[in-house]
């Protein structure tokens, strides 16, 4: 395979899978604005979706201070925003459609049948009223689009790439998650508690569609270090760190299998996996959630330029 | 589908049958169903110069267009005959130029052409063939009488709709393929590639060769069939900035690590297979390509200056070359042309401006032409302008009275002037495949069947005994 067919692959799956953990947060924002707001719009709490979703800076940017009415508009459709739903569907459209022959055709129709109508639509037409259905149908076509995939691709170098790109996402963005609120789950912000609190959390369960499993992992009410270990530590529950490492574990194993050869990119993985699997949330507390977070952060962008580097995606 | 009486022509006389007991309505939905599988599959092609529009469908035409047997074996000996010659001319004009010597066709016109590519002399590409992909377009006046009206043996594109064409069909009317015996074409691809294979590099075994499709990327308005010929010959689709040169060879860059390559079907022009030996400007290509095709390292299909012999100028000449080459009178004919460069041929055109169709000579795509019968006297006299200041620069030929196919339009079912493109592979043999693309000019009375400007296609068949 080309060393860009994979990067492709790769970017292509962590495009379609941006594009959807932004309609997550774009409906956890939107839910957030259907309660009574403090008197300022929810300006600050749109300010921190847009910061969960890495992309606060081109917001100042283009708007200011001024702009909180626009955060939604910027979230789904703006292409001035790098990670936009528009401009993740776009750009993992011209990925597909760079290796269209290592696609199969339920992928392909999957991923450029949702561009084509994505694409007709107008963000002035986008009214409150049409807004939960329109978000319902983008995580709809994505989930079309990764069944395609698992349900039709080859399970060679294929398959292994888009899985690395998907889950190198996934992670990223459940971490930003975390760390945007991580103040709100410390264990000494117990005596609080209050349903503003409560509902905080709820919020950040539901940016990662949780706020229903949770109550079957944990059988009691919401506790902010309860959430914390479930986003970072559970491995049942798909969208956790720990999950995410489990399966570039599982896919780094093996493309080294298939290729007859290990790399350092392998070996990341396993030494991050291992740090997830042992890891207890009294320690991270201990040691600072919000360095934990951080450090993830920074290793798991550079797990992306160690694959580049040991396949030769440029 | 008529014939010169009136009457329905006997390869028609079944489709004419089912077309009649066709609703409006009913061949409408099929038509929308035919766009959406089309748009679904992202067969699009890409206009440049249009904003908003990047990727559009060349329009689909459900109804097919037929070809008697008898009719495609002279259409089949015609266009070998022709690549035979023309790859015989390629040649001869790369080596002891023959026929230049022989004064049958001016030395100025290949030797100063744009085409003709001074690197090319004295080297011998495997088996001496320069053009092995080629798409002639002929049109057909009337029974067992075709014109060819260009060569195309650069990096002619379409076969991809001729392909998709006929599974469409297949899809949407299988009652009409039980009623009829067409011949298949899906075995192109095969064919492509075993011809791909069979022009390796001498010291390469051809079953052992490697094939890339070579591609200028996902903006080339033909960037799906490139994508789609890779695919189905299971071969990988390059582009310039995934292939090297080391130790002599040609390289990919693979996910491990470097890959050899021996043939590539590149569809890219000339000008930008090789920034050191071309277009410096060019990122598209492979630095160094040319010093290692010469040295016959890898084999570029279509061989770089094929274009010489698919020039609107040396068309002129092709009548001559089929005879100094083969030593037989051409099958098919040639459109009569006039040679706007000399002086008594340009005054007849100037006369004759409303009746002819006058084409750039380097011109491609229907652009920069000029269809007499159709245009206004103000379009005629600004042409008119044009083709004074640069003579040289256009050809003229008659409009002929081609051949219509009856074809789906707003109003129902009307004829529609169409030409057809064959698709041919040589390398050790000359191999056509029956059919071909057929592209119909959808506005009526047109005769420009490009897609660039409004013309559609429809799926060819050939009928067997």
């Amino acid at each position: 395979m080309l060393g860009r067919t994979a990067s492709s692959l790769f970017w292509m799956s962590r495009y379609m899978e941006r594009a959807e953990n932004m309609t997550r947060l774009a409906e956890a924002g939107f839910r957030i604005t259907l309660t009574p707001d403090t008197g300022d719009g929810h300006r600050e709490e749109w300010l921190s979706t847009l910061t969960s979703a890495g992309i606060h800076r081109p917001f100042k940017e283009k708007y200011g201070d001024a702009g909180g009415g626009k955060a939604l508009e910027f979230l789904l459709f703006d292409e001035d925003n790098p990670s936009s739903v528009r401009t993740c569907l776009r750009l993992a459209r011209t990925n597909a459609r760079s290796v269209r022959t290592k696609l199969t055709r339920d992928m392909w129709e999957a991923l450029n049948g949702t561009w084509l109508a994505f694409d007709k639509i107008k963000p002035a037409e986008m009214t409150p009223e049409r807004l939960p259905d329109f978000l319902d149908w983008v995580r709809e076509r994505t989930s079309l689009f990764r069944g395609a995939l698992l349900g039709t691709i080859l399970r060679d170098d294929t398959f292994f790439f888009s899985q690395l790109g998907a889950f190198i996402e996934r992670a990223d963005n459940t971490a930003r998650i975390i760390d945007v609120k991580y103040f709100l789950l410390l264990p000494n912000n117990q005596g609080i508690g209050g349903d503003v609190d409560t509902f905080q959390w709820e919020t950040i369960l539901r940016a990662v569609s949780a706020h229903s499993s949770y109550r079957h992992v944990f059988n009691e009410r919401l506790l902010p270090w309860n959430i914390a270990e479930f986003l970072i530590l559970r491995p049942e529950m798909p969208r956790s760190l720990r999950f995410c490492y489990d399966q570039l574990q599982i896919t780094a194993e093996g493309l080294s299998l298939h290729y007859g050869e290990r790399k350092e990119s392998e070996e990341s993985i396993v030494e991050c996996r291992k740090t997830l699997r042992d890891g207890r949330m009294d320690d991270i507390f201990q040691n600072g959630l919000h360095e934990f977070l951080t450090d993830f952060i920074v290793s798991n962008n550079k797990l992306t330029e160690t694959i580049s580097r040991d396949y030769h995606f440029a | 589908m008529l014939g010169a009486d009136g009457s329905v022509r006997p390869p028609y006389s079944e489709l004419h049958n089912w077309l009649s007991a066709q609703s409006k309505s009913g061949l409408k939905r099929k038509q929308e169903e035919a766009d959406s599988i089309f748009r679904r599959l992202g067969i699009t092609f890409s206009v440049y110069g249009m904003e908003n529009a990047l990727e559009r469908l060349i329009p689909f035409d459900l109804v097919p267009r037929i070809i008697s047997a008898s009719e495609w074996r002279t259409l089949e000996r015609g266009i070998e005959q022709r690549v035979r010659a023309l790859n015989a001319f390629l040649y001869d004009i790369y080596h002891r130029q023959e026929i230049i010597r022989a004064g049958r066709i001016p030395a100025e016109l290949v030797l100063r052409n744009e085409a003709y590519l001074p690197e090319m002399i004295g080297h011998a590409p495997p088996l001496n063939v320069y053009s092995h992909i080629i798409g002639v377009d002929v049109v057909r006046v009337a029974e067992n009488d075709f014109y060819v009206l260009e060569d195309n043996l650069r990096t002619p594109s379409g076969v991809s709709y001729m392909l998709e064409n006929r599974e469409t069909m297949m899809h949407l009317f299988p009652e009409l393929f039980s009623k009829h015996r067409v011949a298949p074409v899906s075995q192109y691809p095969e064919l492509l590639r075993r011809t791909l294979k069979a022009v390796a590099p001498s010291g390469v075994k051809s079953g052992d060769a490697s094939i890339v499709v070579m591609t200028p990327g996902i903006h080339n308005s033909a960037f799906f069939e490139h994508s789609f010929l890779a695919d189905q010959m299971g071969v990988e689709l390059v582009q310039g900035q995934d292939l090297f040169i080391e130790d002599g060879h040609l390289y990919m860059r693979t996910t491990q690590g470097r890959q050899r390559v021996d043939v590539i079907y590149r569809r890219l022009d000339d000008s930008f297979l090789d920034p050191l030996t071309f277009r410096p400007d060019s990122a598209l290509g492979v630095s160094g390509l040319m010093d290692l095709y010469r040295a016959g390292r890898v084999t570029i299909v279509n061989a770089p200056g094929a274009g010489i012999a698919d020039d609107k100028a040396i068309y002129t000449y092709v009548p001559d070359i089929i005879e100094f080459y083969t030593g037989q009178k051409p099958i098919l004919r040639n459109v009569p042309t006039y040679r706007c460069g000399v002086d008594q041929e340009l005054k007849y055109v100037l006369e004759h401006l409303g009746e002819l169709v006058v084409k750039e000579v380097h011109g491609s795509g229907g652009y920069g032409m000029l269809v007499g019968p159709t245009s206004s006297r103000k379009e005629i006299e600004a042409f008119r302008q044009k083709l004074l200041a640069r003579p040289s620069n256009y050809i003229a030929q008659p409009t002929l009275a081609l051949s219509t196919c009856p074809s789906l339009t707003k109003s129902g079912v009307a004829p529609r002037h169409v030409d057809l493109r064959p698709y041919v592979l040589v390398s050790d043999k000359v191999r056509i495949v029956p059919g071909g693309l057929t592209r119909v000019a959808l506005q009526k009375g047109s005769l420009v069947v490009n897609s660039s400007q409004g013309g559609g296609t429809k799926d060819t068949w050939v009928l067997r005994d």
